[in-house]
Order: C-alpha cells, then sequence, then structure tokens
C-alpha cells in the first residue's frame, strides 16, 4: 500500500454506506443535524470540529473542516486560536496525569 | 504589482484556451454540462426575462492587478478603453430601455476618459448609476475630485473589499491595499456615503481570498460592520458576497496553487436549484468595451457573446429581442449557481 492516508478518499466518504447502508443513513442524518445551526452558530459549530480534528488528528477532518471555516467566515487568527486550545486541552490532559505518575510514585516508594 | 496574464504572454489569457481547460473537467474526471444540470433540474433552459440592469465594462485598464481579476485588468491594459462614439450608443440604447439601472464597471471604470461625462448623460436620463469602484483609485492624484464627483450625482459607489483585516486583503489586491481602501472609505463617509438618510450608497464587495466558497452573506456583513466600526469607524449599506468563477487569474491561481479540481468538484457539488433564478444573466446585458454584448461580465471575459439570434453589438441593440434572449452557458456558469448562489448584487438564494 503507497500509503494510509489518501486525499481522493475524502470525497467517497459516502461510499462507506456499502455494506451498512442504514447505519450510514442513520449517521448522515445525525452528523447533518450536529451542523445545522441552534444553539450555536455553523461557524462556532465549525471552529469546535476543527479544534477536534486536531486533538483526534484526522488529517481527513482538519482538511475538511479548514475549509468549511473559511466558507463559515472564519479568519486564520480565529482558527488558529481554535487550535491552540485543542492544544492545551491535549497539552493539560497529559500534564495532569502527572498527578496520577506521582501518587504511583509515592505508593511505591519507601 | 504583477503583469496581467496577457502582458505576461501566459496561455491562459486567452479565453479559447479557458474554454478548454474548464471544458476537460478535471484529473481525468468529466463534470455534467451545466446546460444539462439546468435541465435535469428542471429550470432550463435560461432565458433572459427583462432588462433592468444595463451593464458596461468601460475598459481593462486599473491601477491594480489583483490575482483573482477575472478581467485580467491591470495598468498594462491600456489598449482597451470604450471609445467616446461606443459610450454614446451605449446611451442611445439606454434611452431605449427606459431607466434601467446603469452599472459601470471595468478595470477600475474611472480611469476611462470619459467616465465622468457618461455618468453626468446617464444621471440626466433619471437612470440610477452604479460605479464598481476599486476604492484605491479615489486617491490617485489624477483623479482628484472624484469622490465629491461620484456623491453629486448621487451615484451608488460598490467597492471591492475582500476582508475587513489588512493581511487578506492584500494578499488577494496587492501590498498596501487595504491601508489605502481604509482611507478611501473614510473619504467616502465623510461624504455621507454609507450613512442613514444621505441617499448615498456604499455598498461593499467581498470575493473569497483563496479557493473556497463565500460565508453566509448576513452572517458576513455584521462581521465586518462590527469590525469595521470598530477597528477603523467605517459605516457602509450592505455587503455582497461573490463567488471567484474558475476563469482567468483566478483559473491561473487555481491551477498553479493545485486547488482546480477540488474547487470545480465544490462549485458542481453545491450546485443549488434555488440559485438559479436569481443569476444575474437573466436581468441584465453586459457590454464589452468594443460594444460587444454579452450576457455577463464573466461571458465577456470568455468572449462568449449573446447567441440564439440576439442582436451582438451595441450599434444593432434591440430591447425587446435582448429582454428575452436565450443566455448562453457553459461550465463556468457552475460558478453562479453553487451554494447560496452569486450575482453582481451578491448572493441570490
Amino acid at each position: 500500500m503507497a500509503g494510509y492516508y489518501r486525499d481522493d478518499d475524502l470525497p467517497r466518504f459516502a461510499d462507506m454506506a456499502a455494506g451498512a447502508p442504514e447505519l450510514w443513513e442513520k449517521f448522515e442524518s445525525w452528523y447533518t443535524a450536529v451542523f445545522r445551526a441552534g444553539a450555536l452558530t455553523e461557524r462556532e459549530k465549525s471552529l469546535i470540529a476543527l479544534a477536534v480534528a486536531h486533538a483526534v488528528q484526522c488529517p481527513y477532518c482538519i482538511d475538511a473542516y479548514t475549509q468549511a471555516c473559511l466558507e463559515k467566515g472564519s479568519n486564520r487568527e480565529q482558527m488558529t486560536e481554535a487550535v491552540h486550545v485543542a492544544s492545551a486541552i491535549k497539552g493539560g490532559a497529559a500534564l495532569v496525569h502527572g498527578l496520577q505518575m506521582r501518587r504511583v510514585a509515592d505508593k511505591l516508594s519507601m | 504589482m504583477g503583469l496581467s496574464l496577457k502582458a505576461s504572454r501566459h496561455p491562459l489569457a486567452s479565453p479559447r484556451e479557458q474554454l478548454r481547460i474548464i471544458g476537460n473537467g478535471a484529473g481525468g474526471k468529466r463534470f455534467q454540462p451545466f446546460r444539462d444540470k439546468l435541465a435535469e433540474a428542471g429550470v432550463g433552459p435560461l432565458a433572459a426575462k427583462a432588462i433592468e440592469v444595463f451593464q458596461i465594462n468601460v475598459g481593462k485598464l486599473c491601477n491594480q492587478a489583483c490575482k483573482h481579476c477575472h478581467v485580467d485588468a491591470g495598468p498594462d491594459r491600456t489598449a482597451e478603453n470604450m471609445s467616446r462614439e461606443t459610450l454614446d450608443l451605449c446611451l442611445a440604447a439606454v434611452r431605449r430601455v427606459g431607466r434601467p439601472r446603469v452599472d459601470i464597471t471595468g478595470g477600475a471604470p474611472e480611469l476611462n476618459p470619459h467616465f465622468r461625462w457618461f455618468v453626468q448623460q446617464v444621471r440626466s436620463l433619471g437612470c440610477r448609476v452604479i460605479d464598481r469602484c476599486n476604492l484605491t483609485v479615489l486617491l490617485l492624484d489624477s483623479q482628484r475630485g472624484l469622490a465629491n464627483f461620484l456623491a453629486a450625482h448621487e451615484v451608488e459607489v460598490i467597492a471591492s473589499l475582500p476582508y475587513f483585516l489588512g493581511s487578506r486583503t492584500d494578499a488577494q489586491r496587492g501590498d498596501g491595499v487595504f491601508d489605502k481602501s481604509v482611507a478611501a472609505l473614510r473619504k467616502l463617509n465623510a461624504l455621507g456615503y454609507g450613512r442613514p438618510g444621505s441617499g448615498l450608497l456604499l455598498n461593499l464587495v467581498y470575493n473569497p481570498t483563496g479557493a473556497f466558497l463565500p460565508p453566509d452573506q448576513a452572517a458576513l456583513e455584521a462581521d465586518f460592520r462590527r469590525e469595521l466600526r470598530a477597528r477603523h469607524g467605517i459605516e457602509f449599506n450592505s455587503l455582497y458576497t461573490i463567488t471567484n468563477m474558475p476563469i482567468s487569474r483566478y483559473l491561473e491561481f487555481l491551477i498553479r496553487s493545485g486547488n482546480y479540481r477540488r474547487y470545480m468538484e465544490r462549485l458542481v457539488g453545491t450546485f443549488n436549484r434555488a440559485a438559479v433564478a436569481g443569476v444575474m444573466c437573466r436581468t441584465m446585458i453586459s457590454v464589452g468595451w468594443d460594444g460587444r454584448i454579452f450576457d455577463c461580465d464573466f461571458n465577456q471575459m470568455l468572449d462568449l457573446e449573446v447567441g440564439y439570434g440576439a442582436p451582438r453589438h451595441i450599434r444593432d441593440f434591440d430591447p425587446d429581442a435582448l429582454a428575452s434572449r436565450r443566455i448562453v452557458s457553459d461550465q463556468h456558469c457552475y460558478g453562479c449557481t453553487a451554494g447560496a448562489g452569486s450575482s453582481c448584487g451578491g448572493a441570490t438564494a
């Protein structure tokens, strides 16, 4: 296999319907509803999605939600701050586990 | 400032080459012909229903050379400027239509030596006049008094400003353009433009500064209003979002940056049947600097003259034949029907 990720897979996402069309249909209608404007605007939801895309390190989602954010009117400054939010939570999540490390270390130590 | 495609002898300076590329699809994939898409959606073939807007492109000369320009305008385009004789023919044609909105574009239309005379003539007919202005032209030494002239003749100004931040605006329109645009907008505001009750309309145009579709027009207008007011004390009436068509310099950008296939897929994939009813070609005609007649300014740049028996030159102007003509379309027309739609007056759906 030439590579694990291919950018031409993104527009073929709906091909995942093959094999489990009912599950795909449920996913698609739920997904569409999630991103519709509600208590949050479509722009806010796209920025959240962009941040989460970085946290889960999904190249397809980063590609799709970079474009979505631009098309919802976000600018690079806002998008960069969103990525920093994701990074801060990821970094903080790692760091806060240091307390667990200390607890284990304390238990193991004299 | 970059040279035009024409001056740099780029293959994409040729309308025929542009049509060949967009007709061939992308990456071995052909896109459904636009006219077939209309038929499939039950909204084709496209036909005009009136001449509400009489748009005149008075020339390709411009003091800027923006990266997305569908006209391939610039300081080196001195050869293409509408003559006084052709403007006289336009005036005669405007009289025959009644009182259309006369929409003057370019290039920087103000650089045509007959611009002010023509505006005065059209205003004396009682027509509303629109000047599609790049803003920086208002600061040129050669154009002293231009802003006052526009205000005195109650000309509606539709001004290009792709973003409320300097970095994005300059990336598309050239270094320093944003600061000059802000200075020009302040000048217009000082004359009453964009102020409630002044009767002087100042509308802004947003073009995406990259290979993506415009945001929701109302949401972006609110952003522009808030940010331009807070950062620069600038007021305006409305914001129009306009999709970039895959032609001329923008097509060159798409190909050079590796975004062409994806952008075309985006335009075709977001075809919106509801946007078709409001496409601008149904209510306008477009006259080129040499007097030829087109369905819109984009067709004009692709040399796609009006067809199906409609008169093709302003000297043969026939308002009845043109008001109900069938529209000439090609693959670039997907740009006007994508997403929320696009026209000279912004979103259409």
